[in-house]
C-alpha cells in the first residue's frame, strides 16, 4: 500500500445531534431452518424501528457462546428480506466457522442481539432501466432483496444465479416471484465457468438491452463483469465482504482500496459499503 | 441520586465512563447521544497522511481480539478542518490522541492541534520512537519523560500520557510522565501478541503482530492502574478489557479516576450508555453519595495463617 492511500472520506459533517439510527436489540426467533446442505434461513420477529432499510445493508449479528463454538465479534450478515408491515427480518447464511456454527445451534423461539440496519445499500439510478443481477454464492441472498426492489420500481430484471450444483441454488424462486427472469449456471453443468457466462451475458446485453449490473459473491464474477461494463460503457454496483470488528465504521478494519478521481484511497466496507460502484474496486 | 462527576485535573467530566481511543468514532452518534458520556476520545492521528497496516487487521482470541490497524491518519490539517468541528455540538470535552515519531515531533504537532474545541491531549506513546531504534517511547521512563517535557512545552492543554503494558518499568514510566508535566495517565494501551491458525500453519494477522484487547487484558491493565495510582498524584484513567459494571468498579476501587471503554464497544456499540445508567444504580445500591467515595478504597487482604515452610 502506497502511502498516498488515505482513509476515512469527507463524509462526516458536523451538525446538530441526529436520533439514533442505528439500534442494538434483541429480536426473538420466528423460525430457523435448513434451505440445503449448506445454508439456513434464520426470519426474526423485529420492530419497526430497525426495518428501515435499504436493499444491500446489512446487520451485525452477536453469535450466541455454545459448548461447540465461542464467537466473540459479531458477524456481518446482508439483510435477505425486511417486512415493515410483518415485522419481519430473515437472513440466509451459509454455515462456515465458529460464528455461524453458533448462531446455527440457535432454535425458535431464542433471542438474538442484533446491530443495524447498517452500511449503504444500492441505488437504482432513473437511468438503469434494464438491469442485470449476477449472483453467486451469498450473494443470492444478498441481492434478493435488490430483486423486490427492481419490481417495485417496475425495472425489468434478469438474474444470472451461479452455484456449485443445483441443490446451492437458491432464492431463485424468490427471485422469479418478483418477476425476474431467472437463468441458472452450475460448475457441475459446466456453464459457470468465465467464458461460458461471458459468451450468456454478451447476449443478453443485446437481446434485452441491458444497462446496468449489479453482483455479489465472486471476485471473479466482479472482475469479469467490470471488464465487460468497461467494453460496453455498461456501469453498476457490487456488494463486497470485508473480516469486520465494529461494523459501524469506527475500528478501519474493514478498509479495502477504490480508484476515486483523487487517486487510490481506502473505503470501509461497513460504512462507504457494502455497495459500491463496480468500476471504483481495485 | 449519586454524583457521578469526576476531576481529571482541570477538567470535570460528568461522570467517569468514555471511550478508549481507535474504538470510537463520530459515527458512534448514530447509535446513542454523545453527551450521555463523560467526554469523547479520538482515533491517534499522525501529522502526516498514512495508510495503515496490510490486511487482515483484526482477528479474535478466545474471548478477546487483536488488532493490527496501525494508524490511518488524514493528517492534521484535515483531522482539525473535518473532525474537531463536528464534536463542538457536544457539551462532553473532546480529547484527541496523537502520536508522532520523535520528541520534537510530538511537541510541534500538539502545538497544531491546540485549537478551540480540543479539551486534552492523549499522547500515545506506545508507537515507535525513531530515534530509539523503533522501541516504544512508553517502554522506558527516559524517552517517556522526553515526550511529555518537550510537548509540556508546547501546549497549555492538559496532557494524558497513555502508557504500555509492555514495559517492564510501569512505575519509573509513570512517575517519569508526572515529573515532565503529564496531567493523568491512561492505563493501558494493547500487549503485544500474535496468533496462528494451526489448521493453515498461517500467523492470523497483516501485520504479524497486533495488540491484545478485550477482557483477557484487564488483570494487566487493572495491575498497572493500581500500581500508578499508588506511585504518582496525577490521575489514573483505567483502561483495558471493561465490559460489565463490576469491571468500571474494579477499576475505580483500583484507584482510577475515570475509565475508557475500548473493544466492548465492538461487541454491543450501546455499552457506555448502559455503563453510566449502571454506575448510578451500583453507588445507590452501595449507599455511596458520589464516584469520589469509591476512588481508590482498595483492601489488601493478609491471609492471618502462617503457611508452613517447605522442609
Ligand atoms: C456485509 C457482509 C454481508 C454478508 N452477508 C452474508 C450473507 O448474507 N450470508 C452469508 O452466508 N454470509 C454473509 N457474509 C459473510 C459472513 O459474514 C461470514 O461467512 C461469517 O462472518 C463467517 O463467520 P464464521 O465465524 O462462521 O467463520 P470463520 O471463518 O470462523 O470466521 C472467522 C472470522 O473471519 C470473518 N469472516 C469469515 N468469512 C468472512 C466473509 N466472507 N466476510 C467477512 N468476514 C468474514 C468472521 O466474521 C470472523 O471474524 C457477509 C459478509 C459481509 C461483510
Ligand atoms: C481496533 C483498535 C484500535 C485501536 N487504536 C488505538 C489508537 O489509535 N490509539 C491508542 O492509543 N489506542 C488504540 N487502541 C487501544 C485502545 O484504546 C485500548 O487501550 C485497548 O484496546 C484496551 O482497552 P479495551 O480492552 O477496552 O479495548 C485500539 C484498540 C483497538 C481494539
Ligand atoms: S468494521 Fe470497523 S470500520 Fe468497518
Amino acid at each position: 500500500m502506497s502511502a498516498s492511500l488515505c482513509v476515512v472520506p469527507d463524509s462526516i459533517s458536523a451538525g446538530a445531534p441526529r436520533p439514533p439510527s442505528i439500534h442494538e436489540v434483541g429480536a426473538r426467533i420466528k423460525s430457523h431452518e435448513w434451505v440445503n446442505g449448506e445454508y439456513r434461513l434464520l426470519v426474526l420477529d423485529a420492530p419497526a424501528s430497525i426495518l428501515n432499510c435499504e436493499p444491500g445493508q446489512f446487520f451485525h449479528l452477536l453469535c450466541p457462546q455454545t459448548d461447540r463454538f465461542q464467537p466473540y465479534l459479531r458477524r456481518p450478515m446482508s439483510i435477505y428480506s425486511f417486512d415493515a408491515a410483518r415485522g419481519t427480518l430473515s437472513f440466509l447464511y451459509k454455515v462456515a466457522g465458529a460464528g455461524t456454527g453458533a448462531l446455527a445451534e440457535l432454535q425458535p423461539g431464542a433471542t438474538l442481539n442484533i446491530v443495524g440496519p447498517l452500511g449503504k445499500g444500492f441505488e437504482i439510478r432513473p437511468e438503469w432501466q434494464r438491469p442485470l443481477l449476477l449472483a453467486r454464492g451469498v450473494g443470492l441472498a444478498t441481492l434478493a432483496p435488490l430483486a423486490r426492489e427492481c419490481a417495485r420500481l417496475d425495472r425489468p430484471l434478469t438474474a444470472v444465479c451461479s452455484a456449485r450444483s443445483p441443490e446451492l441454488l437458491m432464492s431463485t424462486d424468490l427471485f422469479r416471484s418478483y418477476g425476474a427472469e431467472v437463468i441458472t449456471v452450475t460448475d457441475a453443468e459446466g456453464n459457470s465457468g468465465v467464458e461460458s457466462l461471458t459468451t450468456l451475458i454478451e447476449r443478453l446485453i443485446r437481446s434485452r438491452g441491458i444497462d446496468a449490473f449489479f453482483t455479489c459473491g465472486s471476485a471473479r464474477l466482479m472482475r469479469m463483469l467490470q471488464e465487460m461494463g468497461a467494453r460496453h460503457g455498461i456501469v453498476g454496483q457490487v456488494a463486497l465482504e470485508q473480516q469486520m470488528a465494529c461494523g459501524i465504521g469506527m475500528c478501519q478494519a474493514c478498509v479495502r482500496p477504490f480508484r476515486r478521481e483523487t487517486g487510490a484511497v481506502n473505503l470501509r466496507v461497513c460504512r462507504e459499503g457494502p455497495v459500491f460502484d463496480l468500476q471504483e474496486v481495485l | 441520586m449519586a454524583d457521578l462527576t469526576t476531576k481529571i485535573g482541570t477538567l470535570t467530566l460528568k461522570n467517569p465512563i468514555m471511550p478508549a481511543s481507535g474504538t470510537f468514532s463520530e459515527e458512534l452518534a448514530e447509535v446513542f447521544h454523545l453527551d450521555t458520556i463523560g467526554a469523547h476520545v479520538t482515533k491517534t492521528i499522525t501529522r502526516g497522511k498514512r495508510a495503515g497496516n496490510p490486511m487482515p487487521r483484526v482477528c479474535e482470541v478466545g474471548g478477546a481480539m487483536l488488532n493490527s490497524i496501525g494508524i490511518p491518519s488524514k493528517g492534521a490539517e484535515w483531522f482539525v478542518k473535518n473532525v474537531v468541528p463536528f464534536y463542538a455540538d457536544y457539551d462532553a470535552p473532546l480529547v484527541i490522541s496523537i502520536s508522532a515519531n520523535t520528541a520534537d515531533e510530538f511537541a510541534r504537532f500538539a502545538e497544531e492541534v491546540s485549537v478551540p474545541g480540543v479539551a486534552a491531549i492523549e499522547v500515545n506513546i506506545s508507537c515507535p520512537n525513531i530515534e530509539d531504534d523503533g522501541k516504544a517511547f512508553a517502554m522506558r521512563p527516559g524517552p517517556t519523560g522526553d515526550v511529555i517535557r518537550k510537548m509540556r512545552s508546547a501546549t497549555s492543554l492538559p496532557l494524558w500520557a497513555k502508557l504500555s503494558p509492555n514495559t517492564g518499568e510501569v512505575v519509573e514510566v509513570a512517575q517519569a510522565a508526572e515529573a515532565a508535566g503529564a496531567d493523568a495517565l491512561v492505563t493501558a494501551n494493547t500487549m503485544l501478541a500474535m496468533a496462528i491458525d494451526s489448521r493453515t500453519g498461517c500467523v492470523r494477522l497483516g501485520n504479524i503482530m497486533g495488540g491484545l484487547s478485550g477482557p483477557a487484558l484487564r488483570p494487566i491493565t487493572l495491575r498497572m492502574t493500581y500500581q500508578c495510582a499508588r506511585a504518582v498524584a496525577i490521575p489514573v484513567i483505567g483502561c483495558g478489557g471493561i465490559s460489565a459494571i463490576d469491571d468500571v468498579l474494579e477499576y475505580l476501587i483500583a484507584g482510577a479516576r475515570a475509565v475508557q471503554v475500548g473493544t466492548a464497544t465492538f461487541i454491543s456499540p450501546t455499552t457506555m450508555p448502559r455503563l453510566v445508567r449502571e454506575l448510578e444504580q451500583a453507588l445507590v445500591g452501595r449507599g455511596l453519595p458520589s464516584v469520589d467515595a469509591l476512588i481508590g478504597t482498595v483492601e489488601v487482604a493478609y491471609e492471618a495463617i502462617t503457611l508452613a515452610e517447605y522442609a
